[in-house]
């Protein structure tokens, strides 16, 4: 578990600085069926379940293809862009030492309607972040997990 | 109207009876005693007595966390007054709280059992009173805790709470529908405006706008006169048969129609419309049930768990068109003292009553249309009442007349 003292917000993080720590974070458990997704990120990709049947993409994964009840799903990367579908500015401290104010967003992707994720928008100021800002995917390493969080396309 | 089906089921079941024990902040009182003072009242309010009670449901079952969430399971109450079970379910599984009167519904109409003992029991405030708020499902203090569920999609994130899953919702409804505070707002003000006529609401001195838009936020837009306020209470309501009306007190209410949909995703952020989510399955659906309309509702109890879920009901039910619910709070038509068309949330929603976890709507709902509600009674005497809670992808709502 890395757990760092980090002070400030998440947002004012400099995206994709290799020299900052990571925030304390509660981290999702790794199972076979999530793996692809937490942990993409080392090569630098954001998966999910892909049905080879239909091309839908799954999130979260299951078993089986919810549109063409195909069994034959293959983890596939999306190009890791999306836009900004709706966010919140959280205050309230939560969780010891992820400290607020912090962007929550849910971030749709172009590949298929409705295929979203929850996440942060870092690199830029919570009064700054918009709906339908365009953004694009960053992974901040963080044990065995590689967490998928966004950052405006275009600084804003 | 169309009908999804021509078998109406739940009128064969009736609420006969209402009660509640002790509510407040930090009473630090056994959950199942204030269970059972809360059972006890209602099967008297039925004119019953335990001896009948042969069916109990709850929302949502024994549960060890959030602390104070679950006050008792279904086991625990039969033990304490030895009740003699013909049927009996407790779970959080449910299309929202109401669910379980819904379960103890279908349970009744098909004769399972004659007189249900529903209930909900919360103590978060003092289970969590020592160390503020903590809603937080589990962990949080770092250590090996791993996120699982529906919650690894969140916890990493510091989504901790439903004020931040919701706080998305309203935010993408001002967004889309160009909505306000202000106007969200509308929803604590009328529930505060209301307590004060209630001696059992936990808050109840006069809030202004000012109050409300100068208070600390949670997660924008929500603030913190958006969100309910933990408590500690029992809510118990008695589900009959309607044709056991003659054993009696008082005139049942009927149940004229429930819904109980979920036709979107079962997800806080995949739901196909997170401006509405599975309020507007549960309304449909309860609409289709019925030949009455929202122009025949008198009373809607709403659940306000957080200010803008009241907003989405007032939507999802049509007593305003989608994406009108902040102009029409706005216009003060629901208020219960400004001669509105629809007294909304009568004694103060959880927002101002305290957090009785939506069955606290139902037991307004049946006070108001029995008339036993005091100062806050609405006048002109209410046939038809709308009770339903839940937000998100959890929600159910029922229409209630009085004969």
């Amino acid at each position: 578990m890395c757990k760092v003292g980090v002070v400030g917000s998440v947002c004012s993080r400099p995206m994709s600085d290799p020299t900052s720590a990571p925030p304390f974070r509660i981290l999702p458990a790794l199972v076979p069926q999530n793996e692809h997704f937490w942990t993409g990120g080392s090569e630098g990709e954001l998966r999910f379940l892909r049905c080879r049947a239909c091309g839908w993409w799954l999130h979260p994964a299951g078993p089986i293809c919810p549109s063409c009840l195909s069994k034959d799903l293959a983890v596939a990367a999306v190009s890791g862009r999306g836009t900004v579908h709706a966010f919140t500015v959280n205050w309230q401290p939560w969780i010891p030492g992820f400290d607020p104010p912090y962007v929550i967003a849910i971030v749709e992707l172009p590949e298929q309607d409705g295929l979203r994720v929850t996440t942060n928008i870092v690199g830029c100021e919570p009064d700054l972040v918009e709906t339908g800002m365009p953004v694009a995917v960053e992974f901040e390493h963080n044990g065995d997990v590689w967490l998928p969080l966004f950052h405006p396309e275009v600084a804003p | 109207m169309s009908r999804r089906t021509r078998v109406i089921g739940e009128h064969g079941a009736v609420i006969s009876g209402v009660g509640q024990s002790e509510i407040g902040r930090r009473i630090y009182r056994d959950p199942l005693d204030l269970t059972v003072d809360a059972a006890l009242a209602a099967i008297a309010d039925a004119g019953l007595t335990r001896d009948d009670i042969d069916g109990i449901s709850t929302y949502p079952g024994a549960m060890a966390v959030p602390p104070g969430f679950s006050g008792v399971g279904v086991v625990e109450v039969q033990e304490a007054l030895r009740l003699e079970l013909n049927w009996f379910t407790g779970g959080v599984e449910l299309p929202g709280q109401l669910g379980a009167v819904a379960n103890a519904v279908a349970a009744v109409a098909t004769g399972l059992a004659d007189h249900v003992l529903c209930f909900r029991t919360v103590w978060e405030a003092s289970a969590q009173g020592d160390k503020s708020r903590a809603s937080v499902t589990a962990g949080g203090g770092g250590g090996e805790f791993r996120a699982t569920g529906f919650m690894q999609w969140t916890l990493p994130y510091g989504a901790a709470s439903a004020a931040n899953w919701i706080g998305m919702m309203a935010q993408r409804h001002m967004h889309e529908f160009g909505t306000t505070r202000e106007q969200i707002a509308q929803v604590a003000l009328n529930g505060r405006a209301n307590a004060a006529l209630n001696p059992r609401a936990i808050y109840r001195e006069p809030m202004t706008l000012d109050d409300y838009l100068e208070a600390r936020l949670v997660s924008w837009p929500l603030g913190l006169y958006d969100c309910d306020v933990p408590a500690d209470g029992s809510t118990a309501v008695i589900v009959s048969r309607a044709d056991a009306a003659a054993d009696l007190r008082k005139d049942p209410v009927r149940i004229e129609a429930m819904g109980t949909a979920l036709h979107g995703r079962p997800s806080w952020d995949q739901f196909d419309d997170l401006t509405t989510m599975a309020l507007r399955d549960a309304s449909a659906m309860m609409w289709d049930r019925t030949d009455l309309s929202p122009a025949d509702v008198d009373v809607a109890e709403l659940y306000d768990g957080f200010s803008f879920i009241t907003l989405c009901w007032l939507e999802a039910l049509g007593f305003c068109a989608k994406g009108e619910g902040g102009t029409y709070l706005a216009a003060g038509r629901p208020m219960l003292d400004g001669g509105g068309s629809l007294p909304l949330n009568t004694n103060g929603g959880q927002l101002s009553g305290g957090r009785l976890h939506g069955f606290g709507f139902l037991h307004e709902a049946c006070t108001q249309l029995w008339g036993e509600a005091g100062d806050r009674q609405v006048q002109g005497d209410p046939r038809v009442a709308v009770a339903a809670a839940g937000g998100g992808p959890l929600a159910s709502s029922l229409l209630l007349s009085r004969g």
